[in-house]
């Protein structure tokens, strides 16, 4: 292999969605030398997709204050999430969205001017009274805006951008500290060290380690996958968020506004289940009492279609005009993936993977923290994490909708705020580089080159996705995770045995998607060993065997390490930074 | 930069932020990455430069694109 050529940066930010272009910002507007690498162009981050809106508690339309958005994201993360960072982000989230809308960002206006806001599950006023309008939005096009406001401001700031590098491992000294990544050039295949004395992971998400998820190609969960080969543990990775209405075989995501119109679930015999599961509510009920009815129905048999493995979703009772007038995008989706015209025939829908709770552990500045020397929150030197792979916690065991775009806003920005900090408390000198810091990056390369008689890769992401969604999925029963753990574990086998035909070095998707799949595994086998272990029902957890919260013995975050699948676990924050504690209560709506 | 990796390089530009769009090149490669001629190489290049909800309109039919040169290449997109 040629030799390992070196560029130094103050600052390295992995990741151009949301969370590192808003990072990127505070960094180079402080005039330190920054560069973000990254895997698409910035404005392809997963992040596009966001439609729903951010969550700020500007009170535009109606009262509202970040005290109740605390309550909320509290309740809503059934207790788990810390509560000193989930202060942290509601008192943060007004000031960061007019600090977006002053980057060009074009929210949607009252007619007063001020930003426009709407109603989104779960976000209450008065301490969980009734629904208040906290979303802002940018048509449905929120995503796309915000990075497209944020790439220009970074543009302008000067921050260096790598399109097209794909970052392969994290590179730390002996003491534990980090000192940048290797990446690899796509165009050319060359591996370059990044070095630096601060390193941010914006990675984003990794939907994909499923057979359903509403998640792009590109949310391999690669930061992730390089964290805990470098040792770094996993935080809360159990906990993974379900939407009900996912195309079944394709994934996409047909919104929660079907039902609202009128749309209505129903199982192999056309039994209107929901009516059974929620006599009120019915087919309107909340994301995870959804989702949980259907896995139930496909369990005991009453899936639809030669497999038995999904439900439909109902709209042929609609008037046609309803339908192509109120939900226009969803007849299209559901014409191109599931080949059935909604006006003529029901859709076929399972619930499917759609955000990852858990990731690297950190703590409110964005500081990457693991347990050390009888501490649970031991900073890691040079290494920062935020947005959908980190884990502050403020999403606990489930996620409002909204709130992680803010999530995005907040840490990218407290994050960016810590390594400039730090930056300027360092020597000039970058630390020395160990002789061994290349020695991982070249192994794996050298093993994907030399392999013969190996795996192939798809069929391996396939043999993963499949048990993850089998046995991992959104109801959860003892033996199967049991037999999941056995299952993932041999399917890794495989990943480290995967075989590339193609050994070109321009633009080798195959050698590309062979790394990811070394990522991927990664966070599928951290998932799979945290549920299992963990002996409770909570938010997005919900546990056949054990169908209770139980705060006695799980009010805890788990921590997964690579080395040996060894689980820790760590107190929650219970106490907030200036505010009464959120006590313990039900979780009900 | 050879056939090869003007090839690599478009199956890369095919991984979108989107999974609408993902989905649909994915089944655009499998059915015409064999066959591509050098021509529909280019046009897919141009597509593929488009912002990801401008695409996925005009994939929908919602839009046409502005460029007529590229109405095949959109036809080939939508058929898949
Ligand atoms: C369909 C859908 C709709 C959603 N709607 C909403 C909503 O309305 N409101 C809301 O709050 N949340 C929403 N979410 C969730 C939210 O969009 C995501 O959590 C968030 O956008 C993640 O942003 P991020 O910056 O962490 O990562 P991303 O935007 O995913 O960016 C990750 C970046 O990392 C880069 N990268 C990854 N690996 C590597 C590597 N190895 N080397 C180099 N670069 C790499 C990628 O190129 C990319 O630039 C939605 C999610 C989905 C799937």
């Amino acid at each position: 292999m040629k030799p390992i050529s070196i560029r130094k940066f103050d600052a390295i930010i992995v990741g151009a969605g949301g969370a590192g272009l808003r990072a990127a910002i505070q960094l180079s507007e402080s005039g330190l030398k920054t560069a973000v690498i990254s895997k698409v162009f910035p404005t392809r981050s997963h992040t596009v997709a966001a439609q729903g809106g951010v969550a700020a508690a500007l009170g535009n339309s109606e009262e509202d204050n970040w005290q109740w958005h605390m309550y909320d994201t509290v309740k809503g993360s059934d207790w788990l999430g810390d509560q000193d960072a989930i202060e942290f982000m509601c008192r943060k989230a007004n000031e960061v969205v007019v600090e977006l809308e002053h980057y060009g960002m074009p929210f949607d206006r009252l007619d007063n001017g001020k930003i426009y806001q709407r109603p989104f599950g779960g976000h209450m006023s008065n301490f969980g009274e009734k629904p208040v309008r906290r979303a802002c939005a940018a048509a449905d096009r929120t995503g796309h805006a915000m990075l497209h406001a944020m790439y220009q401001r970074n543009v302008r700031a000067n921050t260096q951008f790598f399109v097209e590098w794909m970052a392969l491992d994290l590179v730390r000294d002996g003491a534990g500290q980090v000192l940048g990544v290797t990446a690899m050039e796509m165009e050319t295949g060359e591996v370059v060290m990044f070095q630096a004395k601060a390193t941010l992971f914006a990675t984003g998400g990794a939907g994909r380690i499923f057979y359903s998820s509403t998640n792009a190609f590109i949310n391999t969960g690669d930061g992730l996958g390089m964290a805990a080969r470098a040792g770094i543990p996993l935080e809360d990775m159990e906990f993974w968020q379900f939407h009900p209405t996912g195309v079944a075989g394709a994934g996409v995501l047909i919104t929660e506004g079907v039902r609202g119109e009128g749309g209505i679930l129903r199982n192999s015999s056309g039994e209107r289940f929901m009516e059974r599961y929620a006599p009120n509510a019915k087919d309107l009920a909340s994301r995870d009492v959804v989702s949980r009815a259907m896995a139930t129905e496909i369990k005991e048999g009453r899936g639809c279609g030669p497999h038995k493995d999904y439900v439909q979703l109902d709209l042929t009772h609609l008037d046609p005009k309803t339908v192509m007038q109120r939900l226009p995008g969803i007849r299209e989706i559901s014409i191109q993936f599931a080949g059935a015209d909604p006006i003529k025939e029901p859709i076929p829908v399972v619930p499917t993977a759609h955000y990852m709770m858990g990731g690297i552990p950190t703590n409110y500045y964005g500081q990457v923290v693991v347990p050390k020397d009888g501490r649970h929150d031991a900073v890691v030197p040079g290494f920062y994490a935020a947005g959908e792979c980190a884990c502050a916690s403020v999403h606990g065991a489930n996620r409002l909708g909204t709130n992680s775009l803010l999530d995005l806003l907040v840490f990218g920005k407290s994050a960016g705020e810590t390594m400039v900090a730090d930056i300027r408390a360092m020597p000039s000198a970058h630390p020395d580089l160990p002789a061994d810091a290349f020695d991982l990056t070249r192994s794996r390369l050298a093993r994907l080159e030399d392999q013969k008689d190996g795996a192939n890769v798809h069929e391996t992401q396939l043999a993963m996705r499949r048990v993850m969604q089998d046995h991992c999925g959104v109801f959860r029963f003892p033996d199967m995770l049991e037999q999941g753990v056995t299952k993932i574990l041999e399917v890794e086998t495989r990943v480290r045995a995967t075989e590339i035909k193609d050994k070109s070095q321009v633009f080798n998707t195959a050698r590309l998607e062979a790394l990811e799949l070394d990522n991927l595994i990664e966070v599928a086998k951290a998932a799979m060993i945290s549920a299992e272990a963990r002996q409770e029902s909570r938010g997005a957890q919900a546990r056949e065997d054990h169908p209770d919260r139980d705060d006695a013995n799980w009010l805890k975050h788990t921590l997964w390490y690579r080395a040996a699948n060894r689980l820790d676990y760590k107190p929650v924050q219970m106490k907030p930074l200036s505010v009464d504690s959120i006590e313990l209560k039900k979780r009900v709506y | 930069m050879s056939r090869e990796a003007e090839l690599g390089r478009l199956r890369w530009h095919s991984r979108r932020g989107m999974l609408e769009l993902d989905l649909v090149l994915e089944r655009f490669w499998r059915r015409h990455g064999e066959s591509l001629s050098e021509e529909q190489a280019a046009s897919l290049a141009r597509v593929l430069e488009l912002e990801e909800a401008d695409l996925w309109e005009i994939i929908c039919g919602r839009r046409e694109i502005g460029e007529p040169r590229l109405q095949g290449m959109i036809e080939l997109l939508r058929e898949v």
